[in-house]
């Protein structure tokens, strides 16, 4: 299939943008200027001032003597970067490849677009209409190579679309400058009276080669379509992405449920042929009005359960605000994974961790209410309590060491050691009685002490003496004397025995 | 005539059970959950898994022997290799200490919520995942609605539910099979004998579905249970107590 490109010139792109702010300039004759070696120099010029027989490049003082009323405003250098870029963005609606041309252009690779908008006529007729719109003037064409549609866009007046194969027909008539070539170039051609593409076409490629250098071969080329011409998009393709543009704007809840889940059936189908799960998902929303609205998801395991990975989503559905309506979803798999189906059938037999319905539950659950509030605990090497296990980083984090149960350990461990006072008969001997929360506990039976020292390495402090006692009703408590007798010491409660 | 309208009884009593939530015993019968006679109390003489089991207790020392208790249950659950869910406001349980019951922590996970309907919301998602062995929640209040909820997501699914209600406010009625209350009991070592000895609960049954409520006291060495003598005043079903207070 044979390429189509679109290339769109923004005739007045500054000052279009300046009277879409300001809807007041419409009619007013105005220009934008900067100053250059200590003048003021007309960098962009509107219709009704260019009416009036200004154009960029002369000063300003010209200017005002030709329309006295004229309006004079600040140039802004970087704002046609910033705007193509914007417009660029906002284009993705009509096909994913775009590319800005500075300074006042965008190059479309249509290829295979068009139909979609019922025929190459329709599709251009809406985006220029779209733009007329918006406010900004544009001539816009279609052709088989970049370089055609560039310049028939540019210097020619009354065509649109190049036909397949016809772009050597349409460059005949059009002056050199349409080839994009140096400036220093165009004048040598035009003082040599090769006004047109039609006198030097035909000319020898080695006497055009001497004449004016290799350049002018390779835009020729470029714009016959001899020599291929790449673009490069403002938004790289994402290798798996699905995308669904509406007839008619969708602004209902259910209108987007039922894009996503086909959206999601056709991503899900293709991973599956191809062996991957999704590991992060983008879904876009492009409104009419511009905006866009996203969601994202993130699963635990590489999956491609449609049923699994909608759920995921559908939480995050009522955060879209469709406003006037929504005419393109698109949906990225932005991280993919490979998933054998062997695999898959082992989890399902399996159980235990690797349980694929409880990788789905857990997404369902961190999308709910976020995943920091998910743990798992894996055993740490610490003999002291609260570093004796740690957080797991993944749900299949193996154990670099095992579980303790050599010692006996409370079922409920305090997040931070509690102080309690105690009546201790002698030193080293567990405490008599202690009182915790205002009620005092009788000890009738007591184990320990069982020292367990600071670990120097990690943290200074004292070690701790724990006692594993029971009260008279028969309940347990984990204490602990922080110290030495002889030099300050507090006793603690840290946990509660079953 | 006594002995067929004792069947017929029956019978209705076991069509009955499972619209009740119970499975018949002859699946789970492989599974021992070292009960012993507590397991009388049951219908089918089977611990219920795929129900929802309710614990009450009103301090932190009781949620403790409460825990304790709940462990070997779920260490029989869990011995088929699969995992936990255990939800709770914050983290008091101390993973290290479940290996002391046979269960391994590293297959539990641990979800904190600070919102109970959150928590019942996960707990609900929760018991519909097949292939889970138990789901605990720690929460407070437990309406009827929910409880219901909660049993209708089990029977699909056969995961059991454990509910711990650390002081309610009310003991409302429950869709749940049972309500447990443990309490810690002195270990009864002899006077001159050093150490603490193994905990020692009494674990009061106060309700169960087509069952018999009861009261035993058990020890728990080494993760198992061991049933001792019950002191002479003891075994007030639970209906008289309530008359009685």
């Amino acid at each position: 299939m044979s390429k189509r490109f679109m290339s769109i010139w923004f005739r007045h792109l500054k000052t279009d943008w300046f009277t879409r702010r300001q809807p007041a300039l419409k009619t007013i004759p105005f220009v934008l200027a900067a100053s250059d070696h200590g003048r003021l120099i007309v960098t962009a010029v509107n219709i009704p001032a260019q009416s009036e027989g200004i154009h960029t490049g002369i000063t300003v003082a010209d200017a005002r003597a030709l329309v006295p009323s004229l309006q004079v405003l600040d140039d802004q250098p970087e704002l046609p970067g910033k705007l193509l870029q914007g417009i660029a963005t906002y284009s993705i609606r009509y096909t994913p490849l775009i590319a800005v041309d500075p300074p006042d252009g965008l190059i479309l690779d249509i290829t295979g677009c068009a139909h979609l908008w019922k025929g190459e006529q329709i599709y251009l007729t809406t985006i220029a209409n779209r733009f007329k719109y918006f406010g900004y003037d544009t001539r816009i064409c279609i052709a088989d190579t970049i370089g055609t549609a560039w310049a028939i866009a540019r210097f020619a007046q009354d065509k649109t679309i190049v036909e397949h194969e016809q772009q050597t027909a349409a460059l005949l008539p059009l002056p050199p400058g349409a080839l994009r070539l140096e400036q220093e170039t165009i004048e040598r051609l035009e003082k040599l009276g090769l006004l047109t593409v039609s006198y030097f076409i035909s000319m020898p490629r080695t006497a055009l080669r001497r004449r004016f250098g290799k350049h002018i071969l390779l835009r020729l080329d470029q714009a016959l379509g001899h020599e291929p011409e790449a673009i490069i998009p403002v938004q790289p393709i994402e290798p798996y992405q699905e995308r669904l543009p509406c007839l008619e704007p969708i602004a209902t809840a259910t209108g987007i449920e039922i894009a996503l889940q086909r959206l999601l059936d056709a991503l899900c189908k293709r991973l599956m042929q191809e062996e991957k799960g999704l590991r992060i998902a983008l879904f876009k929303c492009y409104r009419v009005d511009g905006k866009i609205e996203q969601i994202d998801i993130g699963t635990n395991r590489p999956s491609h359960n449609a049923g699994h990975l909608f759920k995921l989503f559908e939480n995050k559905i009522n955060t879209i605000e469709p406003a006037l309506g929504i005419e393109l979803f698109t949906l990225d798999a932005q991280k993919v994974e490979a998933l054998s189906p062997l695999q898959q059938k082992m989890w399902e037999q399996t159980g235990g961790l690797d349980n694929i319905h409880l990788a789905e539950l857990l997404d369902r659950i961190a999308g709910k209410v976020g995943a920091d509030c998910i743990h798992r605990y894996v055993p740490d090497e610490h003999y002291w309590p609260e570093r004796s296990f740690k957080k797991a980083v993944s749900l299949n984090e193996p154990l670099q060491t095992t579980w303790k149960a050599d010692r006996p350990r409370p079922i409920q461990l305090l997040s931070k050691p509690e102080p309690i006072q105690v009546t201790a008969p002698i030193p080293d001997y567990p405490p008599m009685s202690f009182r915790y929360k205002g009620v005092l506990h009788k000890i009738i039976k007591a184990d320990g002490p069982e020292r367990i020292e600071q670990e120097w390495w990690l943290q200074e402090g004292q070690h701790r003496d724990y006692y594993y006692v029971e009260d008279e009703a028969g309940q347990r408590y984990w204490l602990f004397r922080s110290g030495h007798y002889e030099a300050a010491y507090q006793w603690f409660i840290h946990g509660f025995f079953a | 005539m006594l002995t067929t309208k004792a069947n017929i009884i029956a019978r209705l009593q076991k069509d009955i059970s499972p619209l009740q939530g119970y499975r018949s015993a002859s699946k789970n019968s492989a599974l021992d959950t070292g009960l012993g006679p507590i397991k009388y109390a049951f219908p089918n003489a089977t611990f219920p898994i795929a129900a929802i089991h309710e614990f009450i207790s009103t301090q932190t020392e009781d949620a403790a022997a409460t825990k304790g208790f709940m462990s070997t249950i779920l260490a029989s659950l869990m011995r088929n290799n699969n995992a936990s869910i255990w939800i709770s406001n914050a983290r008091n349980i101390f993973p290290p200490s479940l290996k002391g019951y046979d269960i391994t922590p590293d297959k539990i996970i641990f979800i904190q919520l600070q919102k109970e309907k959150d928590i019942l919301w996960v707990m609900e998602e929760a018991l519909k995942c097949e292939g889970l062995a138990a789901v605990i929640a720690e929460i407070k209040e437990l309406s009827f609605t929910d409880s219901r909820r909660l049993q209708l997501a089990v029977e699909k699914s056969q995961v059991t539910g454990f509910i711990i209600r650390n002081n309610p406010r009310s003991l409302n009625t429950t869709a749940c099979v049972t309500r447990w209350k443990i309490t810690a009991l002195p270990a009864g070592l002899q006077e001159n004998m050093p150490g603490v000895g193994f905990p020692h609960w009494n674990i009061e049954l106060l309700k169960v579905r087509n069952g018999k409520p009861g009261n035993w006291h058990v020890a728990c060495i080494a993760g198992q249970l061991k049933h001792t003598a019950l002191p002479a005043v003891e075994v007030i079903p639970f209906e008289q107590k309530k008359k009685a207070g």
